[in-house]
């Protein structure tokens, strides 16, 4: 499949317009269909491990989506230049070069953020959506079609961990973002050093009390099979009919 | 199959092209960085006087922590005979690798708070083990040298939810306040988290339910990392 996509295309394709239908698909399908978490059961190690607060979900995705798109980007502008016995190793130098750039950039940017996150941006590197999308798309498509492609991946991914994060740290600390939401006292939500957050709903459900599980990783497990149940029960391309 | 040379030039080139753009952005981004991770730093020491700050830590912009450390508070150096180290301000003293030296070795660092109202603060840094790695924090003692006036702990890889707790609840590090560290005699006491529940007001305070071995470690941090400021304390009363 490599080599015919890379030989048969003809000149005429350029003519396409920037963001047609393949483009869309390609940008939509992982967030469903072809998640990278739900359905390929990529990158489920940070998944679990970042989840517990929303915050940094969100900085972990966005850390995801651009390394994602642009190795992917990268990896296709060098795809015809990437000798095959060493491709590997190619893919690898793109991807830590572009995960110390994020590295760099939160430790500019955002510092607190950067200590919660520690480990697990220099573990973007082992992340088996981007390199899985690498050796399965970008060595073999286009620049502009494999960054599309990464960024869709990166969306879905994304997408998967926000949600989890969303249910643990609801049902974890009764806060969304830092405020309070359900639960009697919402001191705990000050957990950014920026943040001074103050309690908004904290004393809608007073009675509830957190559930420790779910600020443990083993929760975001739970979370994310209840996220593959439903999906594969109202999505009818994923029902399995064998 | 490609031949070596070709492999090896592709190898070599795009090392050095990524090599060269990571320093560049290095370079660039140093400075600011090392800014923040000593805003970060700060920030830490001066949540354990919170309650006698103008406005709650999380509240501070980066300028404003900048300035009371320029204008309120004195970094020092103390080694383990209680002696003032000329030279070296607080922020030099790494608490990490001076736990690798032998104990008489050590140097420790000495914030000084003076508060607006004449009061001053004492921030002792301190160190320890947790259950998965280590943990560390800063006690602020009042003028009296002897009644806690805050502390802030944090650590490196404590389960979130239980030991992790000493960080994220407010209300176990706020247990601390007005506790003394030394007993109506005047013998050196610390503060112990007890399981199951405080039960000397003074000397004690409760324990998390499900993270017994760090807050046994807290407890232990504290009892030896306070002492070691001893000999400058004895002196500082008199």
């Amino acid at each position: 499949m490599a080599d015919v996509a890379v030989k048969d295309k003809p000149k005429v394709q350029e003519r396409e317009p920037l963001f047609g239908a393949k483009e869309k698909k390609l940008l939509v399908d992982p967030l469903n269909d072809n998640n990278p978490i739900t359905v390929q059961v990529l990158g489920i190690c940070s998944a679990l491990a970042v989840t517990s607060l929303v915050a940094p979900s969100i900085v972990m995705s966005v850390a995801v989506i651009f390394v994602t798109g642009f190795s992917s980007l990268f990896t296709s502008l060098l795809r015809n230049y990437i000798p095959k016995s060493v491709r590997l190793i190619a893919q690898l130098i793109i991807i830590a070069s572009l995960v110390t750039v994020v590295e760099l950039a939160l430790k500019y940017l955002n510092y607190p953020i950067y200590r919660q996150l520690s480990v697990y941006i220099g573990l973007i590197i082992t992340n088996c959506i981007v390199m899985g999308r690498l050796e399965a798309f970008a060595m073999a498509n286009k620049p502009w079609r494999a960054f599309v492609d990464g960024i869709g991946n990166g969306l879905g991914y994304g997408a998967i961990l926000i949600l989890i994060a969303i249910v643990r740290e609801i049902f974890g600390k009764g806060t969304l973002l830092g405020f309070g939401l359900i639960g009697p006292s919402n001191e705990q939500a000050s957990y950014l050093i920026n943040t001074a957050a103050e309690s908004g709903f904290g004393s809608l459900f007073a009675w509830y009390s957190n559930n420790n599980l779910m600020v443990l990783p083993a929760a975001a497990m739970f979370v994310i099979g209840i996220l593959i149940w439903l999906q594969r029960s109202y999505n009818q391309k994923l029902i399995d009919i064998s | 199959m490609e031949s070596t040379g070709k492999i090896v030039t592709f190898i070599l080139i795009i090392t050095s092209i990524v090599a060269v753009s990571l320093t560049g952005l290095r370079e660039l981004t140093k400075s600011q960085a090392a800014i923040n991770e000593s805003v970060f730093n700060k920030r830490a020491i001066l949540s354990a006087i919170d309650k006698y700050l103008d406005k709650p830590t999380a509240q501070l912009t980066d300028a404003e922590v900048q300035t009371i450390f320029s204008e309120r508070m004195e970094q020092k150096v103390v080694d383990m005979d209680g002696n003032l180290v000329d030279g070296m301000t607080a922020a030099q003293v790494d608490l990490a690798k001076e736990r690798k030296k032998p104990e008489a070795e050590r140097v420790l660092p000495l914030y000084i708070y003076n508060a607006t109202d004449g009061n001053k603060f004492y921030i002792l840094s301190v160190r320890g083990n947790g259950l998965w790695d280590e943990i560390w924090g800063v006690v602020a003692l009042q003028d009296d040298l002897k009644t806690i006036a805050g502390v802030a702990f944090d650590h490196a890889g404590e389960t979130p939810g239980l030991g992790a707790e000493i960080k994220d609840n407010p209300t176990f590090p706020a247990q601390f306040r007005g506790k003394k560290i030394y007993d109506e005699q005047g013998e050196y006491t610390s503060v112990v988290v007890r399981k199951g529940g405080a039960r000397d007001k003074n000397h004690e305070v409760d324990g998390i339910s499900g993270a017994t071995v760090t807050a046994d470690g807290v407890t232990e941090m504290l009892k030896r990392g306070i002492r070691y400021y001893e000999p400058y304390l004895s002196k500082a009363k008199s």
